[in-house]
């Protein structure tokens, strides 16, 4: 089966650039990204602030268990509707850094839609932090899995 | 965790994956691939040393040569880092997907 989600890695780059074609309208997906509501359930995540316009702001925040565990904010550089987002991005206490993106909407037909996703990052060892990330939440999640199990068994 | 934050500052130096693609090939001695580099020998010595401890490297004793070539399970772990990316945006998208579609038929 083919892949959804493509990704481009190169080396000796400070970017990449994330593809995925979506059965979906085109502004159906552009809603996905503009309604905090719906943001919030695909992301995982609470939104505090989201300003969908040029210049505006946002910000996100996951809990568990009532402490913070993860924060981020951008700014918001273009907006334009059902076209295109260039919005920085940066997760709090991460030492990947701050990140530019780069998100294209585009409809491919009445029903399925496309979004290109270039994120330039500080450098080619700032991309390889953030490549690693999901890696390393694997390993502290099974990690802390294994620490559940054990504290019952003691 | 150390090891694997190790991987990933040996291939992001340049002469080091230079080192890794020059080796990919062929198996090859310290002196050889350092024929193949500007940089002063104890320099390549040194990536050579860095490559093998975290172990995208391996050493071979041939006679009175050692030659050095490509852990290959290695390097698919570290191809790995990317797929475990990607499949974080799959799963996060089809989410996404599987959201607006009911959000769809709601409205």
């Amino acid at each position: 089966m083919e892949q959804k989600t493509k990704i481009k890695v190169e080396d000796g780059k400070q970017d990449l650039v994330i593809t995925r074609e979506f059965d979906l309208p085109l502004e159906l997906l552009f809603k996905a990204y503009t309604e905090p509501e719906l943001v919030e359930q695909w992301m995982g995540t609470k939104v505090i602030k989201l300003e969908n316009r040029n210049h505006g702001s946002f910000q996100i925040e996951t809990s568990h268990k009532g402490n913070v565990m993860f924060k981020a904010n951008g700014t918001i550089h273009e907006f334009l509707p059902n076209q295109r987002i260039i919005r920085t991005f940066e997760m709090e206490n991460i030492p990947v850094g701050v990140q530019l993106e780069f998100l294209e909407f585009e409809q491919l037909n009445p029903d399925t839609s496309k979004l290109t996703m270039q994120i330039i990052y500080r450098s080619e060892k700032h991309r390889a932090e953030q490549l690693k990330l999901p890696f390393a939440y694997g390993l502290n999640m099974a990690h802390d899995r294994l620490q559940a199990i054990l504290s019952e068994l003691i | 965790m150390n090891l694997r934050r190790d991987v990933f500052q040996a291939i992001a130096d340049p002469t080091r994956r230079a080192i890794l693609l020059l080796v990919a090939s062929q198996s090859m001695t310290a002196g050889a691939i350092a024929a193949n580099f500007d940089t002063a020998r104890p320099t390549v010595s040194k990536h050579l040393q860095i490559l093998t401890e975290c172990e995208l490297l391996k050493q071979e004793q041939n006679g009175r040569e050692i030659y050095y070539h490509v852990n290959a399970n290695k390097m698919e772990e570290v191809a790995d880092f990317v797929e475990q990316f990607r499949k974080m945006w799959d799963d996060r998208f089809n989410k996404l997907e599987a959201i607006m579609q009911a959000y769809k038929t709601k409205e």
